[in-house]
Formats: structure tokens, C-alpha cells, sequence
């Protein structure tokens, strides 16, 4: 485990949280973008070494929990057809929609396969030509650029059998949507540093200039997360609102060049609604126009769906940071990983199903 | 016999494939017994061919345990649905302390597989069964049409007979109490995943298959053995939640404790999955009085199939019916049951 092992060193991990405490005068609320850090969080028990003062609110950053009911709903619909395989990520298949999830349809008769790669649904694609091969592209910058390199490979090999049912999500336009939402309380960001891999993370200075907010590029080990706080509180409280690199080892300011070209020529910026929180300008991609063919959407002409969504889930109070997950009526009650209502509560990197899974309902003080 | 270098004969090249016939009781069925079954599980009360095995038992208590195994792949690093089938069976008996005598072997066969894979499976079976020191005594073979079934499922059921006096069951673990394992965990969970279809990745990881009733009989005699478990679905995790329910106390374990493989963490890791939450096939959790925990320790390590045993927690009074991990930066968090499998069919 060389290389990750050494990023979750206690000793470390104390020193840090010591000097956390020795800079904190007063009290500062931080979110952490991404979904992996929240896990990271919960498992690791990373707030627990943190002085009372800081809060972390757990932001948007989980894929599977900001995919749109209706894109769920289309997925289900293009997944129970005669002759389509549909290829998944395994978190999607428990997602709820309107009336049912993947496993249900899976159940009752259609070919739904979990993979875990976009490459894999273009293989089964060209393995099975009699077959509509569909893949669920989710995600973040992230899972894009495999995503579109599977596009672009299904158009080089000449593969009209292969669509995708694409639903990405960008982070820069939801930091923007967070800091201008009425009764923000955010004061710093933790940046999803995968993110910014791909990325870089030249789209923040701005960001961060113009609303005056600190933003810290961060990992996803305990070391990586702590640090990323470390840095973060000490620009709030020495008055700074810098865009500030902790996670070097992965991310430098431009991203990944290749990956940005294949994005550009395979997606556009679109508006983009996500699940509990509504549609943000100019947050996702979808397929440009020379890519159409491949969209799913309008191969199985899906496009019109109406949904419903539960009224007892506040998933989207959670996704903004005014709720946490265990404040939530239905936590734990009607809403449970067995039965869950919303998205935030399937997927591992979801901030309910990490509360839940880590039992942070429950009071274990006694254990310390 | 000698199983360590015995092969199976295999003269049954008349039918490379298996056809539904091998499952109809008549010719066919018995061609499958005479040239495959007995002469690989070949023992007296098999060799009767009456409808049900006549066994003499010692006096005492028994204990009676059945699994079906319906892994996939059939082969994997480490071994195959045969060796899994014997030492499920096995080692849930000897998890109550008992000494396995004695198991059935039900096969549900998919007309068109291949009667040489049958063959293999069947010789790992008797070569499992004769390490752990137990006999295949009564069987059935069922065919189900091509498309129903997956090639081979196995049941094993077993008896084994429990020492007098000897009290363990997952009731019993009391605060206090040290809780040990056998070895890594997480290596049988991630040695199928690394040659499951769509996800072969290269590795060294092998399964742990391995029978646990020569290593539990070697322990009972030191006393102080509370509560036994194999890990197996579910992994270290759900077992020990299990216990911790069953008895009404806390558990406590400490992340850095718990044996892991550097490939098993790495796989982990990229599949995001828990080592806590993956099967295993040749480990043990023991829960112990303090006062035999070092006795019971070195005794392990004395045992080839455990000799990484290590302590990775103990039992408390504090939160009963959870299980509570010391994480690596200090802090702690529960670990819960899971809902579903983490990964399915791994046994």
C-alpha cells in the first residue's frame, strides 16, 4: 500500500488536528465538494478529531445522488426494452426512481449488467451486434473522459448498436449555484481534487475572487482531507480567499490536457438539473451535436417523462449543506439503505448512506 | 487410497458432456457413480449403494449443518466450488466445536458441462474431504435442461460430533472477552473478483480455502474458547455483529489491527470495497477469555492454516449489539451489518 497507507498515519493525523485547534478562534463552516471526501470523513472519523468550532457540511459532490428522478425514470424505460443491454455502474442500480429501480427491472426480465468501465459496454457492444448496448454515463469531470473515449470508440469502429444515456454534472457551476443560493452557509470549499485532475483547477480563481470564499484542492485520504481543512481555516481565519493546491500529487493547475481535448470534441456545456436542488445554467455536458446518434435519449426517444418525487425526502437540503442527514425526519425511519427515498441514501459516497452506514444515528460516545 | 496423489480415472468419455440422462436414475446415472463417485469418495458406507447411508456415531451431542455453493467461476486462484464445498461444510461444523465426520454431496449438473470439469471438481472434493478427515457418505445428482442452471451447483450437508462439556455458541461472548483471528482477511472475496468476467484483473491473491476442524481441535483443549465463527459472507464484519447481538455486548476492533494482504487492500481499494465486508474461506474468529488469549495465540501460529493470527479487539459492556472500530487517525466509527452482498457469489 505504499503511497496511500502513509496518508493515513494517526500520528500525523493528531499533529494536524492539534494545529487545526491551535489556528480555530471562532467558529467556521467548510464544505467538502465531493462525495469521496464525505466517505472519507464518516469512515475515517475525521470530524471527530476536528475542535467544535468547525463544521463540515457535506456538499453535491456524489454522482449518483444529484442524477435528475427523470434521467433515472429514462434509464429504466430504455432498460426494460426487448433486446437492449444495459450497462451500469453497480451504485445506479439501487437508485429509486419513480416507481421502481434497475434491480426491479432486472428482476422482471431485463438485461441489466453492472460494469466498470464505459470500455466494457463498447465491448459487449461489439461482441453482441444484435443487441441495443446502452451505458448510464454519470458523473463528475471525473468518469467523463472515459466516457467519452467510449463514444469516440463506438463512432472509430463503425458501432451503431452502442449508445449512452449521459448525465454529467460540472462542478465550478455548483460551487456558483451554493455561494448565490439564499441562506448559504458555506465560508470555504474543499475541492474535489479527482476532479481537478482531469480538470486543473484553473476555473476556481475567479470563483473564489468573486465570492470571496477560500477554495482548497483537496484528497481523498485522511492526511489529504485534514490538511485540506488545515489550509482552509487558516486562510478564513487570517482573512484570505485564495485558491490554494493541497493534493500536488495529483493535480496541477491546467488538468489533464488530453483528456480536456476529448471532453471538448465529445460533450457541450448544457444546463443541467440535479435531483433536490433544480436545474443550474450550464452545469452538465451532453453529447454535441455531432455525437447525437449515440445518445440514448433520443435512440429510444425517451425524452418526455414525467416524475414524481417522494415529499418526505429532503435530500436536496442535505446536497446544499442545510441539512444534515441525521436531522432529516425520515432518517433512518422511512428512509433507510434497505428502503431508501432519495439518491443520497444508495450510493456509498452518498452523505445519508454514510451517516447511516457508520451508525452516526446512534450514540457511541461510551466507545471513546 | 492415497488422495495426495490419486487422480480421477475418468472412463466416462462416451459422454464428454454431461446430457440428462446422468440425472434420470438409470444407466447412465449409475455409469456416473461407478466411475466417478465411488472410486473418488470411495468408503463403506457409500459403497452399499443403498438409498441412505447407514453411520455409526459416537454418544453424545451432534452437530448437523448444510450449505449450497453456487460460486462463480468454478475455478478460481486457490481453488474451486469442490474445495469450497467440502470446507464450508467442515468448517461450519467445527465453528460449534465439533469434531466433522461425515457429509452429503448433492450436485445440481447443467446439461452440456463438461464431464472432465465434473471429474476435477469431484477430485478436489475427495481430496478436501480426506485433508480435513471427514467422509462423503451419501449423494445425488440432479440435470437441469442447458440454460437452467450455471454448470454446477453443489449442497453439502454434514454431522460432526461435539466434545462432552464443551460449551461455545455466538451467545456466549462476555465483556472482557479478546477477539482473534486466524489470519489476513479478505483473500477468498477477492481472489474470485480478480477473475470475474468483466473484471480480470492481474494478481497473486489466492483464495483461503482451507478446512478449520484439525486447527479448532487443536485449540478446544486449552479452554476459554467462548464463541467460533468463520467469516465467511459477509466477512469479519457481520460476523462479529452477529456475535456482538447474539451475546448482548460491544465489540470493539482497531483498524491497524486487522490483517490484510497489501493486494487485497490494493483491490479493495480500486473496487471500493471494505476487507471487513469480503469473504473468506479458511479464517477464523475466535472470542476468547483474557486470561487463554495467549495460550489460544501461539497455539494458532503454531497451525499452518493460521499463522498470521493475530488480536484485533476486545469485548465490552459499552453500546451491546455493536460492533465499533478504533480508526487509523484515532478516531472511531460502527460498523454496521450489510444490507445485501457486497459481492455476489462468491461461495
Amino acid at each position: 500500500m505504499k503511497y496511500l497507507t502513509e496518508y493515513g498515519d494517526g500520528e500525523i493525523a493528531q499533529k494536524l488536528a492539534h494545529e487545526i485547534r491551535q489556528i480555530t478562534t471562532r467558529p467556521w463552516a467548510l464544505m467538502e465538494v465531493c462525495g469521496g471526501q464525505t466517505h472519507s470523513i464518516i469512515r475515517n472519523g475525521i470530524d471527530q478529531l476536528l475542535p467544535p468550532e468547525i463544521e463540515l457540511i457535506h456538499g453535491p459532490g456524489c454522482p449518483v445522488c444529484v442524477t435528475p428522478l427523470g434521467l433515472i425514470d429514462q434509464a429504466l424505460e430504455i432498460a426494460a426494452q426487448p433486446g437492449v443491454i444495459f450497462c451500469s455502474f453497480g451504485d445506479m442500480l439501487r437508485v429509486p426512481g419513480s416507481t421502481k429501480d434497475l434491480f426491479r427491472v432486472k428482476s422482471e426480465g431485463a438485461d441489466v449488467r453492472v460494469v466498470y468501465s464505459p470500455l466494457d459496454a463498447v465491448n459487449i457492444a461489439r461482441q453482441s451486434p444484435e443487441r441495443q448496448v446502452v451505458f448510464f454515463g454519470i458523473g463528475f469531470e471525473t468518469t467523463a473522459p472515459a466516457n467519452a473515449m467510449a463514444v469516440k470508440m463506438a463512432r472509430q469502429q463503425g458501432l451503431k448498436n452502442f449508445s449512452m444515456l449521459v448525465s454529467h454534472v460540472l462542478v465550478p457551476p455548483a460551487i456558483e449555484a451554493i455561494m448565490t443560493s439564499p441562506g448559504n452557509r458555506v465560508q470555504a470549499f474543499l475541492a474535489a481534487g479527482h476532479v481537478c485532475s482531469v480538470m486543473g483547477y484553473w476555473q476556481y480563481p475567479p470563483l473564489a475572487a468573486r465570492h470571496g470564499v477560500p477554495i482548497v484542492i483537496t484528497g481523498f485520504e485522511p492526511l489529504d482531507v485534514m490538511d485540506g481543512i488545515r489550509r482552509a481555516v487558516a486562510q478564513l481565519e487570517s482573512g484570505r480567499n485564495e485558491v490554494e493546491n493541497a493534493y500536488e500529487r495529483a493535480v496541477n493547475f491546467d488538468g489533464n490536457g488530453t483528456a480536456q481535448q476529448i471532453l471538448n470534441e465529445v460533450f457541450e456545456v448544457t444546463d443541467r438539473a440535479w435531483r433536490g436542488i433544480g436545474v443550474i445554467p450550464k452545469s452538465g455536458w451532453s453529447l454535441q451535436p455531432a455525437y447525437r446518434e449515440f445518445d440514448a435519449a433520443y435512440r429510444f426517444s425517451v425524452t418526455d417523462i414525467q416524475t414524481c418525487e417522494s415529499t418526505l425526502c429532503h435530500s436536496g437540503e442535505v446536497l446544499q449543506g442545510r441539512l444534515k442527514p441525521n436531522q432529516c425526519p425520515a432518517f433512518g425511519k422511512e428512509c433507510t439503505p434497505r428502503k431508501p427515498l432519495g439518491a443520497t441514501m444508495v450510493s456509498s459516497e452518498g452523505a445519508c448512506a454514510a451517516y447511516y452506514n457508520y451508525g452516526r444515528f446512534l450514540n457511541i460516545s461510551a466507545a471513546n | 487410497m492415497n488422495f495426495e496423489n490419486w487422480s480421477c480415472p475418468l472412463p466416462l468419455l462416451d459422454y464428454p458432456t454431461i446430457v440428462l440422462g446422468h440425472g434420470g436414475g438409470g444407466k447412465l446415472s449409475a455409469e456416473l457413480i461407478e466411475h466417478l463417485f465411488l472410486p473418488a469418495f470411495g468408503n463403506p458406507a457409500l459403497l452399499n449403494l443403498g438409498d441412505s447411508s447407514v453411520l455409526t456415531v459416537p454418544a453424545g451431542r451432534l452437530a448437523f449443518s448444510t450449505d449450497s455453493f453456487v460460486v462463480r467461476p468454478l475455478f478460481f486462484p486457490g481453488g474451486s466450488i469442490g474445495e469450497l464445498a467440502v470446507n464450508g461444510t467442515v468448517n461450519d461444523l467445527a465453528m460449534s466445536g465439533a469434531q466433522p465426520l461425515y457429509l452429503s454431496a448433492g450436485f445440481i449438473l447443467e446439461e452440456g458441462f463438461a464431464v472432465s470439469s465434473l471429474g476435477e471438481i469431484v477430485t478436489r472434493m475427495a481430496r478436501a474431504a480426506y485433508k480435513a478427515g471427514v467422509q462423503i457418505v451419501t449423494g445425488d445428482t440432479k440435470v437441469v435442461e442447458r440454460g437452467h442452471g450455471d454448470g454446477c451447483y453443489i449442497n453439502t450437508s454434514g454431522i460432526g460430533v461435539i466434545p462432552d462439556g464443551l460449551q461455545i455458541g455466538p451467545g456466549l461472548a462476555r465483556p472482557g472477552d479478546v477477539i482473534l483471528v486466524s489470519g489476513t482477511i479478505g483473500d477468498h472475496g477477492m481472489a474470485i473478483m480478480s477473475v470475474r468476467e468483466g473484471l480480470e484483473f492481474d494478481t497473486v491473491i489466492e483464495s483461503d480455502c482451507a478446512p478449520l476442524s484439525e486447527l479448532v481441535a487443536d485449540l478446544l483443549p486449552l479452554g476459554g474458547i467462548h464463541a467460533l465463527r468463520d467469516p465467511t459472507r459477509g466477512g469479519v464484519a457481520s460476523s462479529l455483529n452477529e456475535i456482538a447481538a447474539s451475546s448482548g455486548v460491544g465489540m470493539i476492533i482497531e483498524d491497524v489491527r486487522v490483517p490484510v494482504e497489501p493486494e487485497v487492500q490494493a483491490a479493495c481499494n480500486l473496487l471500493g470495497l471494505d476487507p471487513l465486508f469480503v469473504p473468506n474461506e479458511g479464517k477464523l474468529l475466535a472470542i476468547v477469555a483474557p486470561e487463554k488469549a495467549d495460550a489460544i495465540l501461539d497455539r494458532m501460529r503454531a497451525h499452518p492454516v493460521a499463522g498470521r493470527a493475530c488480536v484485533i479487539g476486545r469485548v465490552t459492556d459499552k453500546h451491546p449489539g455493536l460492533l465499533v472500530s478504533k480508526t487509523r487517525i484515532g478516531a472511531t466509527r460502527v460498523v454496521p451489518m450489510q444490507l445485501g452482498e457486497q459481492l455476489p457469489r462468491i461461495c
